[in-house]
């Protein structure tokens, strides 16, 4: 099924609850075409509401404008907005089998009865639900009503598709699996895609750019391995992974270094008023104790199947998490060498401009 | 250890107690209609004249009841599916009075709004002297049962997302209202409608009030029987109510079983 390529700009949006409350603040965002977006970020960040002012369920404020390609559909209901969109719990009309549900958008268009049934097939081939056409919502189990919902929101051709936290009401193991599944069909469907979800695993195997939100704007957006790799917002950082929060003394924030044990690791100057830096546990690396290392003791060591979870203890530092390999011979009351690369190290705070 | 199911002997007698007390003046009222002389008891012989003389006198009354209670839904129907449609959207403090106002006549006696609507509508003679005015008093009165329960289905979340998707497919207004939220809260409808007939069918205050010598209900004529005949004839009214009414209502409720599994969200 080939579907449009649409872009999606949205300018200056902001949308503001009757109440006073500020769901959004004034945002912009360009989604390329073809691309698959995800909003990330905690509850309450303002993702669902973005993703509400996309779809045409709310209306921004005044002085927002939303772009679909060169048509301006701000002021559009979501009736005509030519959107997709699979909701949280799927939505699908219980009353209705597989094939109506998915057909419903065309039945509502007028389109041919012959053209449905072609397309519904179609779709039917492409989610995988062949021999359950005839079934009610509540026959199907919870990936078979993802792939139901997701095939019902693509069936009208939407220029745009909307997914609202489309794999929270699977279990754990299920949403693994599905997530590969999603990514794979979006990828077939090659269409433009906003994804909103809270679950950082779930977006970067999903999305192929993500825009990490927090208290109704867009921290940063870029493509997951950068945002992991080069955060350019402790918030970033600390969301999208574990970290490790080591202390600076003033003396060590005069000196532009970060004492580790007997080491100290040089740090820009422009983190002269950085009280504490981040640090990913898989950033540290363990090695023999040795005089031009770190010394730390191991206090804790907690086997979590394919990897195992070291707390280091090292002088003026809280207790530190380690991640190593599951064969690792460490065990609580060694003495550990710990080497850090000083590029892995992150601001704790923001660097004001 | 004692499962739940496993009932205690002193609970099940005391089960057995109040429900030979609940059963005891059915089955003496019901046996009061076929006896031939109640004061002098079994002794006087079974027979079924008492049924055919309230049949001959009041056999108008069972049709006129059943017909009053199915108009009278149809009515709660038209008019309170989007009237509760309505009140589960609206977030005003208007539609939260409003309701409030729709379930004042549950509260209020039946004779006090019957004598409302005297006041204001009985000057109309053609409506007065209808059935249609007493048709009017059942829906005032059943209204808020249909508007409550299917209120409450329209209400849930889930109802809110089916209403987004079909508004994200493209559905105007009337599309989905009538192809999507009704059929979702179709089991409400159908208990709403079922709670309606039955309230319509043995409602007595108002009609009471209301009806006129040729616009008489069940109930009514039943009140009118118990005053002015024989007991036995009172007691064979009420087994004519049972035979007639009983079948009726559980046919409607295993209509509203099928509906409900074949359509179950």
């Amino acid at each position: 099924m080939e579907l449009e390529r649409t872009r999606v700009d949205i300018v200056q949006c902001a949308k503001t609850y009757p109440d006073g409350t500020r769901g959004l603040h004034p945002t912009t965002l360009h989604i390329e075409p073809g691309e698959v977006l995800a909003l990330l970020g905690p509850s309450g960040c303002g993702k669902t509401t973005l993703l509400r002012l996309i779809a045409g369920l709310e209306l921004p404020d005044e002085g927002s404008r939303l772009l679909f390609g060169d048509t301006d559909v701000t002021r559009l209901p979501i009736e005509q907005r030519g959107v997709g969109m699979v909701f949280q719990h799927y939505a699908l009309f219980p009353h209705m089998t597989v094939a109506a549900n998915i057909g419903y958008g065309l039945r509502l268009r007028g389109a041919p009865v012959a053209e449905q049934r072609r397309v519904v097939g179609e779709l039917v081939d492409l989610v995988r639900l062949n021999g359950l056409e005839h079934r009610r919502p509540a026959e199907l189990s919870g990936g078979q009503r993802q792939r139901v919902a997701l095939a019902r929101a693509v069936a009208v051709r939407p220029r745009v598709l909307l997914l609202d936290e489309p794999l929270t009401a699977l279990d754990a193991k299920l949403k693994e699996q599905l997530r590969d599944e999603l990514a794979e069909l979006l990828r077939r469907l090659h269409i433009t895609a906003v994804h909103v979800t809270h679950d950082q695993q779930e977006a970067l195997a999903i999305a192929d750019r993500l825009a990490v939100m927090q208290a109704g704007r867009i921290v940063q957006v870029g493509d997951g391995e950068t945002l992991y790799r080069r955060p350019e917002h402790p918030f970033v950082a600390t969301f999208l992974g574990r970290v490790n929060r080591l202390q600076r003394d003033e003396d060590a924030r005069r000196r532009h270094v970060l004492k580790l044990g007997r080491i100290e690791l040089p740090c820009p100057p422009v983190w002269g008023d950085q009280p504490q830096l981040l640090l990913r546990p898989e950033d540290i690396e363990l090695c023999e104790a040795r005089p031009d290392v770190a010394e730390a003791q191991v206090m804790q060591r907690r086997f979590l199947g394919e990897r195992v979870q070291l707390s280091l203890s090292l002088p003026h530092q809280p207790l530190i998490s380690v991640d190593v390999d599951r064969d690792h011979p460490a065990r609580a009351g060694d003495t550990v060498g710990v080497r850090v690369a000083p590029q892995c190290l992150m601001p704790a705070e923001a660097i004001s401009a | 250890m004692r499962t739940p199911r496993q009932a205690s002997p002193a609970l099940l007698a005391l089960t057995a107690l109040v429900a030979l007390f609940m059963l005891a003046p059915m089955a003496m009222s019901v046996l009061a209609g076929l006896l031939n002389n109640y004061s002098r008891g079994l002794k006087s012989g079974l027979t079924t004249r008492w049924l055919v003389e309230v049949w001959d006198t009041y056999g108008g009354t069972v049709l006129a009841s059943l017909g009053l209670a199915g108009a009278c839904v149809l009515a709660c129907l038209l008019l309170g599916v989007p009237c509760a449609y309505a009140l589960a959207r609206s977030r005003s403090r208007w539609a939260r009075l409003f309701e409030e106002l729709l379930t004042l006549p549950v509260a209020v006696p039946g004779l006090a709004s019957a004598l409302a609507l005297i006041l204001t509508y009985g000057a109309w003679q053609g409506l007065r002297q209808s059935y249609g005015f007493v048709l009017i008093g059942h829906i005032v009165f059943t209204l808020p049962f249909m508007v409550r329960t299917v209120g409450a289905a329209f209400q849930r979340d889930e109802l809110r997302s089916l209403e987004e998707a079909a508004r994200s497919l493209g559905a105007r207004f009337d599309q989905r209202f009538l192809g999507v939220l009704v059929p979702a809260v179709l089991p409400a409808i159908v208990s709403g409608c079922l709670m309606v007939f039955t309230l319509s069918v043995g409602e007595f205050n108002l009609t009471w009030m209301l009806h006129t010598p040729l616009t008489r209900t069940l109930p009514v004529g039943l009140a009118d029987s118990y005053a002015s005949m024989r007991l036995e004839v009172g007691s064979a009214y009420t087994l004519v109510f049972l035979l007639v009414i009983l079948p009726v209502l559980w046919g409607l409720q295993g209509l509203g079983r099928l509906m409900e599994k074949h359509l179950g969200t």
